[in-house]
């Protein structure tokens, strides 16, 4: 028999904070989902907003990319450190 | 027009015994509900329903002023002296019987408290408001699940319509108002129950359509609870299997 | 806390790596483990630590939904509303635990409905305490007390695990365990200063729960066959002997405070070890239980069992409705 399908789930625990995958769940339907969610990981009261997404619905990167996807982003002049900036000069 | 002490004290019983009730049928699906989400699910809706109950028999205790506290009404009091609807003390049956029931009592309770959040008692608005958020999770949650069983398969189809038609006679004693319902509309303490009873009937009409249910005819319906004439068996035994540390400990003080 | 006592049973094999490519994955994870570095679910890992930590987590899991049964047994005899109400509360965090443990495990590549099939077939173990029954309302307390108690011992240390999921999954757990441990002995203590009545169930249900809890932190070390590689994985970071001599040192100053009697004529404090000694629990009985034979573990299998066949309209009945959904949905 088949089984109630794995969704990925993302909340928000207040307001000015980012969504963050907390965990997963099974439901047969996405309304059902939300409200597992809730019960699932908003029990104390964390969250303001929840997404639900069907765990089929992710596309993630390949770990065997790793190298080649995230490497080349890496420029040292895109940090602070990078820069010497004599101690004198305040507020930077 | 204002409700006596007592007046108020058998009304707030009826409240509290409602979701005490409710809450203790609902306790008893741990560890047999379909699957472990749903026992999630169903444990957040009976720790509600305890809450309210707590809230609702505290507040009658003082109102009675006769030193009974929440535990003193829920663990010593007899069939006799319970206040509850008949639809709460039925028992669970199949799990179509149990989110059917979940689904007609909270549905009315949604219109209920929407209507206590008015009222002149102040506590009694504070309560109902805070009630009110948890309610209308239950019939979300409920009415989902009657439209899911109604419209899913052959069997859940036949299950959730055989539910219906046995809790419907049960449905009258919540919209017909007796002698204190109407002494506590009067007195602004309640909303008046002719008018929320057809908004509820609508609301549950339209989930049974979309559940691809039959609306049951209206027949006899059952009454006896809320005014303790006549409860059914059930709740007899519901009270003996809560109240029993109580009472066979009864010079227990604390626990 | 409700695998650490399950390394019985065969040995997990660790195969020298194959080929060139295979040795490097496997320096590159040795590496990440020792550095402190998370496995996640898509990282390579040895095959040994995948099935591991399968049987570790899914153990763990299958200990919170069964867990739930001896307390289940209770709430609706609870004394006050009060209790009702924490027991609930607690009966449902432990549901949720399961969930969090079970989609922990899901990452590494398995299928719930293939765990739980195991679980009611009898075939996975899950920690050998909940075969015990709860006969009085004590026992909710020596549970709360005691079988969280030892719980949290390992729990604490499992936040540290080298496999993400279950690590953050841990975290989230002892975060909500909190207040299980102190409602159980608020529990015992109300009881202790109650009615002679009252304290004579209490230590009488200590005398049933004392040497389970013992028990349930495992075999002795030296009858322990995976701890060496779970212990170099970091998957598992106290032996069972550390953590139970734990569990006891802490455990005895608290019944001691409620003048209640643990039912070991060898225990006595050690003043040059600075530890208690202590008796050796039964472990003949131990092995029973963990090969299905204890009080109850074919009435709490046979609960779940039956709660998930008869749950089988349900489950198919909110698919068949999704499926109906999504195709109204899309002829729309």
């Amino acid at each position: 028999m088949k089984e109630w399908p794995v969704w990925e789930v993302f909340v928000r625990p207040r307001n000015g904070l980012d969504h963050r995958h907390v965990g997963s769940l099974h439901a047969p339907d996405a309304e059902m989902a939300l409200e597992l969610a809730r019960d699932l990981y908003c029990r104390r009261g964390e969250g303001s907003s929840i997404w639900v997404v069907p765990a089929e619905a992710i596309t993630a990167s390949r770990p065997e990319e790793r190298e080649s996807f995230f490497e080349p982003l890496e420029k040292e002049y895109r940090h602070a450190q990078h820069y010497e900036i004599p101690p004198e000069v305040k507020g930077m | 027009m204002t409700a006596t002490n007592g007046q108020l004290f058998e009304y707030l019983l009826r409240l509290g015994d409602d979701a005490l009730i409710l809450g203790q049928r609902l306790c008893e699906l741990l560890g047999r509900a379909p699957e472990i989400e749903e026992e999630m699910a169903l444990a957040n809706i009976a720790l509600d329903c305890i809450g309210q109950a707590r809230l609702f028999l505290s507040y009658a205790g003082e109102v009675e002023g006769a030193g009974r506290d929440e535990d003193a009404l829920a663990f010593r009091r007899d069939v006799l002296d319970f206040r509850n609807l008949l639809l709460v003390e039925l028992p669970n049956g199949d799990f179509a019987h149990t989110i059917g029931r979940l689904f007609l009592v909270s549905s009315f309770k949604e219109q209920l408290y929407s209507g206590l959040c008015g009222s002149r008692d102040a506590r009694l608005a504070a309560i109902a408001e805070k009630a009110l958020k948890e309610v209308r999770y239950h019939v979300r949650h409920s009415g989902e699940w009657v439209i899911r069983l109604g419209d899913g398969t052959e069997e859940s189809h036949r299950r959730m319509q055989q539910a219906i038609d046995l809790l419907w006679p049960y449905t009258g004693e919540l919209y017909t108002p007796d002698a204190l319902d109407r002494a506590m509309a009067e007195a602004g303490i309640a909303p008046d129950l002719e008018r929320i009873g057809p908004t509820w009937l609508e609301r549950v009409e339209a989930v049974l359509r979309e559940a691809t249910l039959e609306r049951p005819q209206d027949g006899w319906m059952q009454a006896g609870g809320k005014d303790g004439r006549m409860h059914t068996e059930y709740l007899g035994h519901i009270l003996c299997e809560m109240q029993f540390l109580q009472r066979a400990y009864p010079d227990a003080v604390a626990w | 806390m409700y695998s650490q006592g399950l390394d019985v049973g065969g040995r997990i094999e660790s195969r020298k790596p194959q080929t060139a490519a295979e040795a490097a994955q496997e320096e590159l994870f040795r590496r990440k483990i020792e550095a402190e570095i998370k496995i996640e679910p898509t990282d390579w890992m040895p095959e040994g630590y995948r099935r591991t930590l399968i049987r570790q987590i899914s153990q763990h899991a299958h200990s919170e939904v069964v867990g739930m049964l001896p307390e289940g047994n209770w709430v609706t005899r609870a004394p006050t509303l009060r209790r009702k109400a924490i027991l609930l509360a607690k009966i449902q965090d432990e549901a949720g635990h399961g969930l969090y443990l079970y989609s922990a495990c899901e990452t590494l590549g398995v299928d719930r409905a293939e765990l739980i099939a195991q679980l009611l077939a009898g075939k996975a173990k899950y920690s050998s305490i909940f075969n015990y029954p709860t006969l009085t309302w004590a026992d909710i307390g020596m549970i709360g007390w005691l079988v969280d108690g030892a719980a949290i011992m390992n729990q604490v240390a499992l936040q540290r695990c080298s496999y993400g999921p279950y690590a953050r999954a841990m975290v989230r757990i002892c975060r909500e365990e909190s207040f299980h441990q102190r409602q159980g002995y608020e529990i015992v203590m109300t009881l202790c200063r109650g009615t002679a009545q009252q304290r004579r169930m209490c230590q009488d249900a200590l005398n049933r729960w004392w040497w389970p809890a013992l028990m349930m932190f495992g075999p002795p070390d030296k009858d322990s066959v995976h701890t060496p590689q779970s212990t170099e994985w970091k998957i598992k970071r106290f032996t069972n002997d550390e953590l139970r001599q734990k569990f006891v040192d802490a455990t005895v100053p608290q019944a001691q405070y409620l003048g209640l009697e643990i039912p070991d004529p060898k225990l006595r404090w050690n003043p040059e070890r600075g530890h208690y000694d202590f008796g050796d629990p039964p472990w003949d009985e131990f092995w029973r239980v963990i090969r299905g034979e204890g009080p109850c573990n074919r009435q709490r299998l046979e609960q779940r069992r039956r709660a998930f066949e008869e749950g089988a309209w349900v489950r198919e009945a909110a698919l068949a409705f999704a499926e109906k959904r999504r195709a109204r949905r899309r002829a729309a």
